[in-house]
């Protein structure tokens, strides 16, 4: 175990070594990993911010649903108890006629209130619904059409299903890129042990023929992959939390323009440790397909 | 200790090293392998330590089959083996103690245990005093004294050298067999491939002739 340990220590102390000893590399390939990492980061940061800034929408999302006309105002009333109860709704306002007319001239119609003889609005319920996502909208809206009370329903549902579907089209995009960028941190971390292992093939040598098992040989080279992938993780990280700090004026000023208060929020801890470890994970895993092939390489000559 | 039956090596492109070769080695038995160059002498020792596989015969070295050994049982095998080299195989990058410190590490030996194993190896070869140095600042004679202490730190009971003495004056040769012959006589087995008729004679011990890859005596 001590042994064991100090190997493990002493690989480590390797890999560190050969940072150091090739400063200006080693800092090249960090950077070129850290700016791999942080495009998909950056756009995951990018979404994650969206989705919340429409989140802020969501609630919005309503349903009005317009009673028949002569529908005495009570029995709207009651409507409202009726579906307030039901567990896909999250509200539900009833809406008089008088206040339709009173909304009409509030929004600059007046004119048109006033010209008519009677009142033509019907009472309407304004339902709020619980799930905003648009299948659920849609099953519910259907319900409310069924209602013996309901003239028509108005829905809103287009945009929602737009935002929805750009979201899902981002987070493919984030997706895939994960997967292109982490193949090519993999891909450079292997081209980086390679020539690695291209400067140390003397001592390889030796070591297998003194009778170093492959793990031993492996083992430094490991490391090494580890830590570039870290490093350059960091560096990622470092790229993103910086483009955010750098884009925080401008996004608050279109907020603003909007009318609205958003603050951009950065990596969360959370995100950073999992970034970390995934990149540490795909620098390790360079390291390994890049050194086997080497070793095989090394038994066939 | 060692025993070769019906040996055949062919190296691709049809070039036979070795054909046919039987031989068997006693535990402690020193032994010289003789022949001209290119008579199959590294061919052999390499047989015998696994570097290369023969394409036919056996070869059964410490009751182990060493033709048929599985990748990963190698290195556990190699490790009782003291290999010396011609050309030393030494590295370059680090000073004399930690290249005779490469074996025990590999091993999983590291500490104060190890460093006394190391100075132990150096004394032997007379290179204590020198384990600060560079092997490249060491002359010829040292790098392979060097390349002695670190095949026989672990303490194998098996040493194979191939040409110790091949790039060595007189007075250098003469070091190192006296070496070879202080580890025989504590028992261990050693095969030393050579041209050099006359150190033979000098010192005695049992002789193996090669010639064309093929045993004469």
């Amino acid at each position: 175990m001590k042994a064991w340990l100090a190997h493990h220590l002493h690989s480590l102390k390797i890999a560190s070594q050969r940072f150091i000893d090739a400063p200006v590399a080693s800092l090249f390939t960090i950077l070129v990993i850290g700016v791999a990492v942080a495009m998909p980061t950056g756009l995951y940061l990018l979404l994650a911010n969206l989705d919340r800034a429409a989140g802020g929408i969501k609630p919005q999302a309503e349903i009005t649903v317009f009673l028949k006309i002569g529908l005495d105002e009570a029995k709207g009333r009651a409507l409202v108890h009726t579906l307030g109860n039901q567990p896909d709704i999250a509200s539900v306002r009833f809406v008089s006629k008088s206040e339709g007319v009173a909304k009409l001239q509030a929004a600059g119609l007046s004119d048109i209130a006033a010209g008519l003889p009677d009142n033509p609005l019907p009472h309407s319920l304004v339902v709020t619904p619980r799930d905003t996502a648009p299948h659920s909208l849609e099953t519910l809206g259907a319900r409310l059409g069924k209602l013996d009370e309901a003239e028509r329903v108005l829905m809103d549902t287009d945009w929602i299903k737009r935002l929805a579907a750009l979201m899902g089209l981002g987070h493919d995009l984030v997706f895939m890129l994960s997967i292109m960028l982490g193949l090519a941190l993999a891909a450079i971390t292997a081209n980086t042990i390679r020539l690695q292992i291209y400067a140390q093939r003397d001592e390889i040598e030796v070591a297998r023929l003194i009778g170093a098992t492959d793990r031993f040989i492996r083992r430094p080279f490991l490391y090494f992959g580890g830590i570039q992938g870290l490093a350059g993780g960091l560096t990622g990280g470092a790229l993103v939390s910086l483009g955010a700090y750098l884009l925080e004026g401008s996004v608050q000023q279109v907020a603003l323009a909007y009318g609205a208060l958003f603050v951009l929020s950065g990596l969360s801890a959370l995100d950073l440790l999992l970034l970390l470890c995934l990149s540490a994970m795909l620098g390790w895993l360079g390291a390994y397909f890049a050194v086997g092939q080497a070793l095989r390489q090394v038994e066939n000559t | 200790m060692i025993e070769l039956s019906g040996v055949t090596k062919r190296y691709p492109g049809g070039h036979e090293a070795l054909s046919d070769v039987s031989l068997t080695i006693d535990q402690g038995e020193l032994v010289f392998l003789t022949g001209h160059s290119g008579a199959g002498k590294s061919t052999l020792l390499k047989l015998i330590a696994a570097i290369e596989r023969p394409t036919a015969g056996s070869i059964v070295v410490n009751s182990q089959n060493v033709g048929r050994m599985k990748r990963p049982a190698l290195p556990f095998f190699r490790r009782n083996i003291g290999l010396i080299f011609q050309d030393h195989k030494l590295l370059y990058d680090r000073n004399v103690f930690d290249n005779v410190l490469l074996p025990l590490h590999i091993q999983g030996l590291t500490g104060n245990d190890a460093a006394k194993r190391v100075r132990a190896a150096l004394d032997k070869v007379g290179l204590l005093k020198k384990e600060k140095a560079r092997p490249i600042t060491l002359s010829g004679g040292e790098q392979q004294r060097l390349c002695i202490a670190r095949a026989i730190v672990s303490r194998p009971a098996l040493v194979l050298a191939d040409e110790p003495t091949a790039n060595l004056d007189d007075a250098y040769a003469k070091d190192i067999m006296d070496m070879f012959r202080a580890f025989n006589e504590v028992g261990v087995t050693l095969l030393i491939s050579t041209h050099d008729q006359d150190l033979i004679q000098r010192y005695g011990g049992r002789n193996v002739h090669l010639a064309y890859g093929k045993l004469v005596a």
